[in-house]
């Protein structure tokens, strides 16, 4: 096996191992939503890493690479918006639903306009934000451990792999395939550290 | 010496050794889901001999009886008894020897779970290969109901008894098995076409058996689950179950809406993944 398929292998399975572990231990003290929530995008995670270690990373050519790679940052956004700013729960979750279903329609039946980039960039983009923004924020202001910053951290490394995937899927890459095919294992395992960490010291 | 590990690395595919450690880990997550911790090493160590020689021993049955087919399909022509580097009879008596062993050693080790593993072993090799498997495309059914002999032997071992969980862990993997197979059989179709092997894909087509597919890994999925809270999984562990059954459902839709020759052999490897990690899980 080549050095580099060893190591891409080698990290996915690690980014495997944190999700499972995140996901059987939960997020303490948070009430069902968020937990669903955590749960869907650390399951998702786990089991997009796994078909990436069975299938390759050749999978990434497939449709629906760009709906599973707004799970994640949506259904993480959704739980710490739930947790965290009760005022806003029920306009952020409306906008997750929102912004779901107008991805995988975009994706059924794709426009020739730029209407399903604009739709992509807005929903990646803003729950991007969230997790990235929020838990600074509350870091900052004192409301968390400083060791939640690294939520932000894995929220930024998930903004990056994202966009890069799903400008890729719409045709307009912004790096290489071949580029983002190479550095996705490490994005993914680093962000899934970087999240499994925050959420467990923060 | 030179001779036996020759003679060990030629009857070493026979076993099919992936296989028959995963059926061999099913069997001891059952035992470990009426006994764990894990007070008796001794116990568990027997029942590991018993089933390894016991499954072994059917393996190497079942592709004695199946040469002639082995041979005609490109993907087994290369089996040692199916390119003749193993006499059928020497094939024939290992199986025996070590089926006769497995079961002897399971009978003293406990009479219900040797008469379960014998059980597994009779619909294996006589019911399965040798009975049906030329004749008609259910007898799946009944591979299944063999390959969910091992975790009802280990439960059957661990309670002294056959209990309704057994009986669920039993039905998971009797579920699980079309999953496993079927993506195997639409995978290598014109094999089994040219072997004269009856598949649920030729009599049924490959829609019919994408459904079934989806449709049997839903039912192993809350089988295991079923039994998952009955034994009183932890609830994070539960929860790791239901994504991991969430990521075999899923799978299995694509199967059935969007076939691609690499989103089934995708199933077909995620599904032993699957079995492999919640017998893991049922047993922590």
């Amino acid at each position: 096996m080549k050095k580099s398929i060893l190591l891409e292998r080698i990290l996915l399975l690690l980014t495997v191992l944190l999700a499972a572990w995140q996901v059987a231990v939960g997020i303490n003290d948070v009430d069902i939503l968020p937990m669903i929530a955590y749960t869907v995008s650390f399951g998702v995670l786990l089991i997009a890493s796994l078909l990436l270690i069975i299938m390759g990373l050749d999978i990434l050519d497939s449709q629906i690479v760009v709906i599973v790679s707004t799970i994640i940052p949506l259904s993480l956004s959704l739980g710490l918006v739930w947790e965290n700013f009760p005022n806003i729960r029920q306009l952020y979750l409306g906008f997750v639903i929102v912004g779901f279903l107008a991805i995988v329609g975009t994706r059924i039946k794709p426009a020739a306009n730029n209407f399903p980039v604009v739709i992509l960039s807005t929903v990646h983009g803003v729950a991007g934000m969230v997790i990235f923004l929020m838990p600074i924020v509350m870091v900052i202001t004192g409301i968390s451990h400083p060791a939640f910053i690294l939520v932000a951290v894995g929220g930024a490394l998930i903004g990056i792999g994202g966009l890069l995937l799903a400008f890729l899927k719409m045709g307009k890459p912004i790096l290489s395939r071949s580029t983002i095919f190479a550095v996705l294992p490490a994005i993914l395992f680093l962000m899934t550290f970087a999240f499994v960490l925050g959420f467990s010291l923060g | 010496m030179q001779s036996l590990n020759s003679k060990l690395k030629l009857y070493f595919p026979l076993i099919k050794f992936p296989q028959t450690a995963l059926l061999l880990v099913t069997g001891l997550a059952g035992y470990m889901t009426a006994r764990c911790p894990i007070f008796h090493v001794g116990t568990l160590a027997e029942l590991a001999g018993s089933l390894f020689l016991a499954i072994s021993g059917s393996t190497v049955l079942n592709m004695w009886w199946d040469r002639d087919i082995d041979s005609q399909m490109k993907r087994t022509s290369r089996r040692p008894s199916a390119s003749g580097k193993v006499t059928p009879r020497e094939e024939l008596v290992l199986g025996l020897v070590l089926s006769a062993l497995g079961v002897g050693w399971a009978l003293t080790l406990d009479w219900l779970y040797g008469v379960v593993v014998f059980s597994g072993l009779f619909f294996d090799v006589v019911v399965y290969t040798i009975w049906l498997k030329r004749q008609t495309c259910w007898s799946i059914l009944w591979g299944g109901i063999s390959g969910g002999m091992p975790i009802l032997a280990g439960r059957v071992l661990g309670m002294g008894q056959i209990d309704l969980v057994g009986g669920l862990l039993a039905l998971a993997v009797l579920f699980w098995i079309p999953t496993h197979i079927l993506t195997f059989t639409i995978r290598y179709k014109e094999d089994y076409h040219i072997a004269g092997v009856p598949t649920f894909p030729a009599a049924y087509g490959i829609k019919a058996t994408q459904m079934i597919i989806a449709i049997s890994s839903v039912l192993a999925a809350i089988a295991i689950g079923a039994a998952g809270v009955m034994i009183g999984v932890e609830w994070g562990i539960l929860r790791l179950l239901v994504v991991l059954s969430g990521g075999l459902f899923i799978l299995a839709l694509a199967v059935s809406l969007r076939p691609s020759d690499q989103i089934n052999f995708g199933l077909f490897k995620y599904a032993s993944l699957y079995m492999l990690s919640a017998m893991i899980l049922i047993s922590i």
